[in-house]
């Protein structure tokens, strides 16, 4: 039965997939191209299509090839599936870590880890900002002599004004994305810079 | 303090910041923290650096282990099954209908145009969450260094962030150790 198929699928899924996000492209490809369910041309549409619309890269993975393949409610039960280790594990960690959170041990390892995992939102900062601010895929593409070239202004702009808003004027974020949003679409899309 | 959040609103900004994470991943950070620390004050930034933490260290994406996370701390266990429901469900409604749209969508000049716009915001908005998370260690040479180490691995040589969440752990509780060695007081490090 295909339900139970996609719920086994993208359990697997949700389950092995440490670190998130694009961490778990080679086992939903390796996963659904070797069920059958989607070909490879089909996965890379995944990638287009989640990089166009909100929330986590798994999340949309699951939906699009839960829909494509079994219909709306195909796109429930892969949701369901994949996000079902997050709830379990993640509940399970919640209950043990908050009891054990003033733990002398636990304190002094989650003080190591904080400033690592500023660092890791910074590193998402610089990633993102490559291909959005400078049209460069990733550091390794880097061509020193051509990043001039590559440099979008109307976006460093948005970005100056987006920093400016949340730093100084203390605007919601949510505010500022819709914003950016409007923003884009009557400079990129009707004026067309 | 947490007993009556209720659980209607958070199923309602997990549904926010699910709605309107753009890019996956550290993304949600700057709307979640938002709307749960600078809105609500339900969590403070170091509860949030440790669910990142703890959600970058297990399996699944990490919105949705820092939405159940950050459920059950409000709530227990209805706390973190409302707000999964409420992250997954934006994601769900639209990838339903875009699935169907596609060949529309993706070549639409709008929707490029809008997608171009946010992820220049997104950009400055991560950056502003991450100056924020660095207030407290400004002052602690050997914080701003392991957080700097953290930046520089991960973002010049790619190194997997799992790997450095354990060489956080294993900094901060060696550095404890070492400080209760030098102040023989005990808890030298900041809380």
């Amino acid at each position: 039965m295909i339900y139970l198929k996609l719920l086994w699928i993208f359990f697997k899924i949700g389950l092995f997939s440490i670190g998130g996000g694009y961490a778990m492209l080679p086992l939903i490809n390796s996963e659904l191209v070797a069920y059958g369910l989607m070909n490879q041309a089909e996965v890379a549409d995944i990638v287009a299509i989640s990089q166009i619309t909100p929330g986590p890269f798994a999340v949309n993975a699951a939906t699009f090839a839960g829909v494509k393949t079994a219909g709306v409610f195909g796109g429930l039960v892969s949701t369901v599936a994949v996000a079902l280790p997050s709830l379990i594990i993640a509940t399970l960690l919640a209950k043990y870590f908050f009891k054990f959170e003033d733990n002398v041990i636990v304190r002094r390892a989650m003080w190591g880890l904080r400033p690592v995992v500023t660092g890791l939102i910074a590193a998402a900062a610089a990633v993102m900002a490559l291909p959005a601010l400078l049209g460069v895929g990733s550091v390794s593409a880097i061509q020193w002599s051509a990043l001039l070239s590559g440099i979008d202004i109307p976006s460093i702009i948005i970005a100056l004004v987006s920093g400016f808003a949340i730093i100084k004027l203390k605007a919601s974020p949510i505010l500022i994305i819709l914003a950016a949003g409007v923003l884009g679409v009557v400079l990129f899309g009707v004026i067309g810079i | 303090m947490n007993k009556k959040v209720s659980l209607w609103r958070i199923f309602l900004t997990m549904f926010k910041v699910g709605a309107l994470t753009f890019g996956g991943g550290y993304a949600m950070v700057p709307l979640f923290r938002a709307e749960y620390v600078e809105r609500y004050g339900w969590i403070t930034d170091e509860d949030m650096l440790n669910m990142i933490a703890l959600s970058q260290s297990i399996p699944g994406a990490i919105a949705i282990n820092c939405s159940v996370l950050v459920g059950y701390k409000l709530r227990k266990l209805k706390g973190a099954l409302v707000a999964v429901a409420g992250s997954v469900l934006p994601s769900l409604i639209t990838l339903t209908i875009v699935t169907y749209l596609y060949e529309a969508v993706r070549d639409n000049v709008y929707v490029a145009g809008a997608l171009r716009g946010i992820r220049a915001a997104v950009v400055a908005l991560l950056v502003s969450a991450f100056l924020s998370f660095m207030k407290p260690f400004y002052k602690d040479v050997l914080a701003v260094a392991a957080f700097s180490l953290a930046f520089l691995l991960s973002f010049i040589l790619d190194i997997n962030s799992i790997y450095l969440i354990i060489g956080g752990i294993v900094f901060g509780i060696a550095l404890g150790f070492l400080r209760i060695k030098k102040s023989t007081q005990g808890g030298g490090e900041s809380s």
